[in-house]
């Protein structure tokens, strides 16, 4: 099992909504944030392209800030997301350092906070709070290892693009274009 | 081609807009370190080689100040977690992966071998010297019998010690400039230089002091040409790596870098040390000073840039 995410950019307008539905399911700090709204105009005017993006944690398979823990409270969990175990961590900020997408922050409780991709509501078989949402329904959440999901169809069906995977990550969001 | 990029909803304290997760802390605790590591490498180097007596200052007056070094360094870095109560999490768990997991471990054999170390010569270095409890008699009749073995072992961690901190910041690939194989050697020669400053400062004969201060001189050349492959490494990488290098060529941290790095802490106690091996008089003090300014201010500028150097996209 494999969970990744697909993000359609041609339909996503940039409401911000699944922003505030991560807040409020995952009882977000009041000024923090685990998933935001990436925004990219190119080119001048009037020749101009716009992309927006909804973008979280990409739950890397090689992921960097798992590797940089000293405790083990970063890990792997089920199907391949990436977990803090908040007990564990002691806030040295190694893993904060180590993103190559600034996904983590930390909680001002010490512990380091990011995206769980709602690994509550996952293993209940629901998607995450992000997701049920979306308002242009223009994220998609499953498992890549079963072909027949519903992501495993639209990754084969559309073009996309990870971010920075020159960093070695293997980022496991993909954002359609 | 020009890009806008407009990231709403996101301002994580500490994270944005520049990452601004370690502050004074952890560079403090590098320089800290880094001294220490290069004080007990040169003590245990030289006692193995049996120089003793050739060289008091580095084998048993120096070492008496990397107990409080480590300790103050560990105060800092205790400091620095966000999560206190939680620290000893980092002694559940030995990860392989994680130099700031192997960094620690090393501390916490390094720092209780330093302050025994520095423990079994007070007798020899302060006659009348008087331990009040006789088990530490016999622990320090049991450290000095086994000394030589401890000399080993102490060199192989100060070793570890003053590279390791290089690695830790070498192995975020996320930041660029940090994100280079020579930040290793480049702290390990730079807590060899400090360490060898602060033997020269403490060193009494003409003779260790003349010793350190060509060591020393050695160490200053390879950190110079360490910088300067290092830059053409960056300069010969990718994007993000000459971003990343261009902010020390004509970018915010090229003054602070190459005034207090490299003028101020390598090229100016260079030559005053040369000018003391042709036989001019230079006081010692200020040849040390300089050095260990250089050294101080390596470690603030290198984890400052590094965190303000990132991917875009």
């Amino acid at each position: 099992m494999r969970f990744a995410m697909a993000i359609d950019t041609r339909k996503c307008v940039g409401c911000s909504d699944c922003v505030v539905a991560c807040q409020t399911e995952n009882a977000v700090p009041i000024g923090y944030c685990r998933d935001w709204i990436v925004e990219v105009n190119d080119g001048t005017y009037p020749q101009l392209v716009m992309e927006i993006r909804s973008e979280r944690c990409n739950h890397c398979s090689n992921s960097p800030c798992v590797r940089c823990c000293p405790t083990g409270a970063s890990h792997y969990d089920y199907g391949g997301i990436v977990l803090v175990t908040p007990h564990k961590c002691i806030g040295c900020g190694a893993c904060i350092a180590s993103c190559p997408y600034d996904a983590r922050y930390p909680h001002p409780k010490g512990y380091v906070d990011k995206c769980t991709f709602c690994v509550h509501r996952v293993k209940e078989g629901l998607p995450p709070a992000c997701v049920a949402v979306c308002p242009t329904k223009c994220l998609y959440f499953g498992d890549t290892d079963d072909p027949r999901s519903e992501i495993s169809l639209v990754l084969k069906k559309r073009k996309y693009k990870r971010l920075i995977p020159e960093a070695g990550t293997n980022p496991n969001l993909y954002f359609l274009i | 081609m020009r890009e806008e990029l407009i990231i709403s909803g996101r301002m994580n304290p500490m994270v944005d807009p520049t990452l601004n997760i370690w502050h004074w802390q952890i560079p403090l605790y590098l320089f800290l370190g880094g001294v220490a590591a290069g004080i007990l490498f040169f003590a245990s180097l030289y006692y193995i080689m049996g120089r003793e007596k050739k060289y008091p200052a580095a084998i048993k007056w120096a070492p008496m100040v990397t107990p409080f070094l480590l300790i103050l360094g560990l105060a800092a870095l205790f400091l620095d977690l966000n999560h206190k109560a939680y620290f000893w999490q980092l002694y559940l768990a030995i990860r392989i992966e994680s130099p700031m997991s192997w960094g620690a471990w090393a501390l916490m054999v390094i720092t209780p071998l330093s302050i025994a170390w520095s423990a079994s010569w007070l007798k020899e270095l302060f006659p009348g010297w008087h331990w009040k409890y006789t088990f530490l008699e016999e622990l320090e009749t049991w450290f000095i019998k086994y000394r030589l073995i401890f000399a080993w072992i102490m060199l192989f961690y100060a070793v570890v010690l003053g590279v390791y901190t290089g690695i830790l910041l070498s192995a975020f690939n996320a930041r660029p400039l940090w994100n280079t194989s020579i930040l290793g050697p480049l702290f390990l020669a730079s807590s060899l230089s400090t360490g060898a400053a602060v033997i020269m400062l403490m060193a009494k004969s003409h003779l260790e002091r003349n010793i350190f201060s060509r060591i020393d001189l050695i160490m200053i050349g390879i950190e110079l040409f360490l910088i300067v492959h290092m830059f053409m490494g960056f300069q010969a990488s990718t994007q993000v790596q000459i971003d990343a290098a261009n902010m020390f060529l004509g970018g915010p941290y090229t003054e602070v870098f190459w005034i207090f790095v490299v003028l101020i802490g390598m090229l100016l106690p260079a030559f005053l040390e040369v000018l003391e091996l042709l036989g001019y008089k230079i006081p010692i003090a200020i040849t040390s000073t300089l050095v260990l300014t250089g050294g101080f201010f390596l470690r603030f500028i290198i984890v400052y840039a590094g965190q303000a150097s990132r991917y875009l996209y």
